[in-house]
């Protein structure tokens, strides 16, 4: 493990909505270039400490954060930040895949940079395009119709578009909150081998449900139960040598 | 659910339930009728051509013109003044009531908002002829006392809670998941609201705006009070003009006797303002419906 | 100092802030230019309002004009209207809802027809009550008439609230009446409209003002703008406040427009304390509901 900074760094986060506690308490370091895994049961408030990440949590009214998170060693909770400018490098790959339905699959991928206001001349908005399609495994399927509507997709390829949008914004760090739990196998497979390749160039945190996903595609698991990290390990240890009875008891199917 | 012993008295019951609801039909049976009876009649006397063709309206002076054009215009005029002021606010009302208010701030508004439609329409045609117009003429040169502006005006203030209420619906609809996909990616909420949820809403938003028109186009008191009785095509909101309804009014209130062409021209002109404000409502619904099916 | 400061997108956010500002004032100018209207008129019509402006008859001088047929006429027909269009549209609504299935083509005939009527302008409501009420039934330019014609022109809005109100009751009531036995207008009477009703009243006040508020149809139907007695019986020739100020109003004295100004702060006055005096009883009738046992 390196002595580096972490790229993402949380120190006791406690965050809820109105009277509701949902996260209690979480210390948790992201290495950078790595693949994150997040696991427990429905209502653990995994996919509410993500959305903190790129403070997409406070979007929610009532919604309340405390404590510490940082993105390669400074603050980004405080009111010093614009969350704005934050999400520009904190990306996130949604559940549901949701290219914007009045644009074409070009738009798109180009849709983050417009945006946000920077604006490329053709040339480089071209090279952008094929390159994030690439990145995200759809150029070759998409490349001969870029101007069709981006809704025409299959729900697996739809999802890689969204990725494809994402990248393009250039982000350091890529969120996904259980990006395949609305798609076929076949699709969840792609997705987790593109994980794969991404994982050289981006530091990915990954929200899942799915044990089996988990382990083929993170180098390191954090368990959350009741809004509690109980334990973070190696992807490998965590699933063959669990430290506490509660991550044992969840792995081995007995509640969750 | 079946009732297999029913009494008599819940199958009358039933029919007379069902009579209330045949009412209406009867009732669009009633105007359609009237409507048709008279214009025929109407018709038998004055070709379809001098109505459609003529440029001028003049059915009760002695030389006589029957071209519903003017009358055509003078609604058309207002109601796109109406619309002019009604489309800015009543949108951006709706985007600031879904996108930008707190739950609170939005229920006291939205009912304030509404009263603005609350207000009976002579009220209105007394704020646009006695309020209104004399404010303007010091503002516009050349402002008639009876004018197309300031009833158009005041029009809009009227209908701008219709855009509004419709508008915001529309933008209700659009998914969630739309907008976070758009913040997600680093762009800020206004950016967001222009450049995804609107596009997103337009189907909604269009069949807001079409309702709105035919409001403005079947709206009566307002024009009937302020805009004027001087039928006549033009696009000058500065000059009295005359509406298809402040026509019909002003020819209810006349003593011209009923059973006369003069008399049934009322009818032509009501009836060329039901197909026009039948069509609109056809169309706004369908854009309606239309949005909410995009809006999955 | 981060490179994420809001310092390095201060543009934009001035952009933003200057955007919802303008969101906000969308929604308050229109608001603050009616409150100047409406004060402007009252103001403007004070020196006219006093007990005999509102016990007084219309006349030909400003000065002695007063609005006391037109406030009679007026609640007459609101009684009038509201016995009328309340029975049938709450009837109306009820078959839709609790009797029509809803893919019986009768039914979605007449859903049609209703939201089409919606959208038809008042004043063809008035030339159908000319030649309906007016002519072919006989009513002459009565109160009845004009009743009548507003109580077609508000059915809709009564269908369309009471449908709302009564959707807002839960099936499962209805499945537990039906399991103890109960014939669907039981049920309906019984059960679905006693919780409905708060609903229901709503979409009743809406009618009423907005019938009190009308003008067109009721000159169509040939109320009279100058009446110098009170309207005395359902076939009595009458008048309503709008109809005086929309005399009044096209009149080219300005005594006239003060009155006139007048005439509104009364119709203004009379509409708030009727939509409050709703909000009251509506209050009422729902903290009962969920009190009582």
């Amino acid at each position: 493990m390196s002595a580096s900074t972490p790229k993402l760094r949380a120190a006791d986060v406690r965050a809820g909505f109105g009277d509701k506690e949902v996260l209690r308490g979480i210390h948790l370091d992201v290495a950078p270039q790595e693949v994150t895994a997040i696991i427990g049961p429905s209502g653990c408030g995994k996919s509410t400490f993500l959305r903190n990440l790129n403070r997409m949590h406070e979007l929610v009214p009532g919604a309340w954060l405390r404590g510490s998170l940082q993105l390669d060693g400074v603050e980004i909770a405080g009111a010093d930040v614009d969350p704005v400018l934050l999400r520009r490098r904190v990306g996130m790959v949604f559940q549901k895949p949701n290219p914007f339905p009045t644009m074409s699959i070009r738009d798109n991928v180009l849709a983050g940079l417009r945006l946000t206001g920077r604006t490329l001349g053709r040339a480089d908005e071209e090279l952008t395009l094929q390159r994030s399609l690439t990145q995200a495994a759809l150029w070759d399927e998409v490349k001969d119709r870029l101007r069709d509507p981006a809704v025409g997709l299959s729900g697996g390829q739809q999802q890689r578009l969204c990725i494809a949008r994402s990248l393009a914004v250039g982000p350091e760090v890529l969120l996904m909150d259980e990006p395949c739990s609305a798609l076929d196998p076949i699709a969840t497979a792609r997705i987790e081998d593109l994980i794969h390749v991404l994982r050289e160039s981006y530091t990915i945190v990954i929200v899942t449900h799915s044990m089996q996903q988990a382990a083929r595609v993170s180098g390191r698991t954090a368990f959350f139960l009741m809004g509690e990290l109980v334990e973070v390990d190696d992807t490998q240890s965590l699933f063959t040598r669990p430290r506490d009875k509660r991550t044992e008891d969840y792995i081995t199917g007995r509640f969750g | 659910m079946s009732q297999p012993h029913t009494p008599i008295i819940e199958r009358v019951i039933e029919a007379g339930l069902f009579a209330c609801g045949a009412l209406s039909v009867l009732t669009t049976a009633g105007i359609l009728t009237v409507l048709a009876t008279e214009t025929a009649a109407f018709f038998a006397e004055v070709s379809l051509g001098a109505f459609l063709l003529d440029t001028q309206w003049t059915p009760l002076f002695a030389e006589k013109h029957f071209g519903i054009w003017p009358l055509v215009g003078g609604t058309a005029l207002t109601s796109a003044i109406a619309i002019a002021v009604a489309l800015p606010f009543g949108l951006l009302s709706a985007i600031y009531l879904a996108e930008f208010a707190r739950p609170g701030a939005r229920q006291a508004l939205k009912p304030l908002l509404e009263l603005l439609a609350g207000v009976p329409t002579v009220v209105y045609g007394y704020f646009a002829l006695v309020v209104l117009t004399p404010l303007l003429q010091r503002a516009v040169p050349g402002l008639a006392g009876f004018n197309a502006l300031s009833a158009g005006v005041v029009m809009g203030m009227m209908i701008t809670p219709m855009v509004s209420s419709l508008s915001e619906d529309a933008l209700s609809a659009v998914p969630r998941g739309l907008r976070e996909a758009s913040l997600a990616l680093g762009a800020s909420p206004v950016r967001t609201v222009l450049s995804v949820v609107l596009p997103a809403a337009r189907s909604g938003i269009l069949a807001a705006l079409t309702l709105a028109i035919s409001r403005a186009v079947g709206e009566t008191m307002i024009v009937a009070i302020a805009a004027g009785q001087q039928p006549r095509l033009t696009a000058d909101p500065r000059v009295p003009i005359e509406t298809m309804t402040a026509y019909i009014v002003k020819v209810s209130m006349g003593d011209i006797p009923a059973g006369t062409l003069e008399f049934r021209t009322l009818f032509a002109v009501a009836t060329a303002l039901f197909l026009l404000t039948f069509a609109m409502n056809a169309l706004g619904q369908r854009l309606a419906a239309r949005a909410r099916r995009v809006g999955q | 100092m981060s490179a994420l400061h809001p310092r390095h997108n201060r543009a934009a956010r001035r952009w933003e802030a200057l955007f919802r500002g303008v969101c906000l004032g969308a929604v308050a100018l229109p608001l603050i230019v009616l409150l100047g209207l409406v004060g402007d008129t009252v103001l403007r019509g004070l020196p006219k309002l006093d007990l005999d402006f509102l016990t007084g008859f219309p006349s030909r001088k400003w000065e002695r004009a007063g609005l006391l047929p037109g406030l009679v006429g007026s609640v007459q027909l609101i009684v009038l209207t509201a016995a009328l269009a309340l029975p049938v549209g709450v009837g109306a609504a009820v078959y839709l809802e609790e009797y029509g299935s809803r893919t019986s083509r009768i039914a979605r005939v007449i859903e049609v027809n209703i939201a089409n009527l919606a959208g038809v302008p008042s004043i063809l409501y008035g030339l159908l009550g000319l030649e309906l009420f007016v002519r072919a039934l006989g009513l002459g330019r009565s109160l009845l008439a004009g009743a009548a014609t507003l109580a077609l022109l508000v059915l809709p809005v009564v269908i369309l609230t009471t449908r709302e109100a009564l959707r807002t009751v839960p099936d499962s009531l209805r499945e537990a009446a039906a399991a103890l036995g109960a014939t669907r207008w039981q049920i309906t009477r019984q059960v679905v409209l006693p919780m409905a009703l708060p609903g229901i009243l709503t979409g009743a006040i809406l009618a009423v003002s907005r019938a009190m508020g009308e003008t067109a149809p009721l000159v169509v139907i040939g109320a009279l703008t100058f009446m110098t007695y009170v309207p005395d019986g359902v076939d009595s020739y009458f008048t309503a406040l709008p109809i005086l100020i929309f005399n009044w109003t096209s009149r080219p004295d300005p005594g006239f427009a003060t009155t006139a100004a007048a005439g509104i702060t009364v119709l203004l006055v009379t509409l708030l304390a009727l939509n409050l005096g709703a909000i009251v009883l509506r209050g009422r009738l729902m903290a009962r509901r969920q009190g009582s046992p």
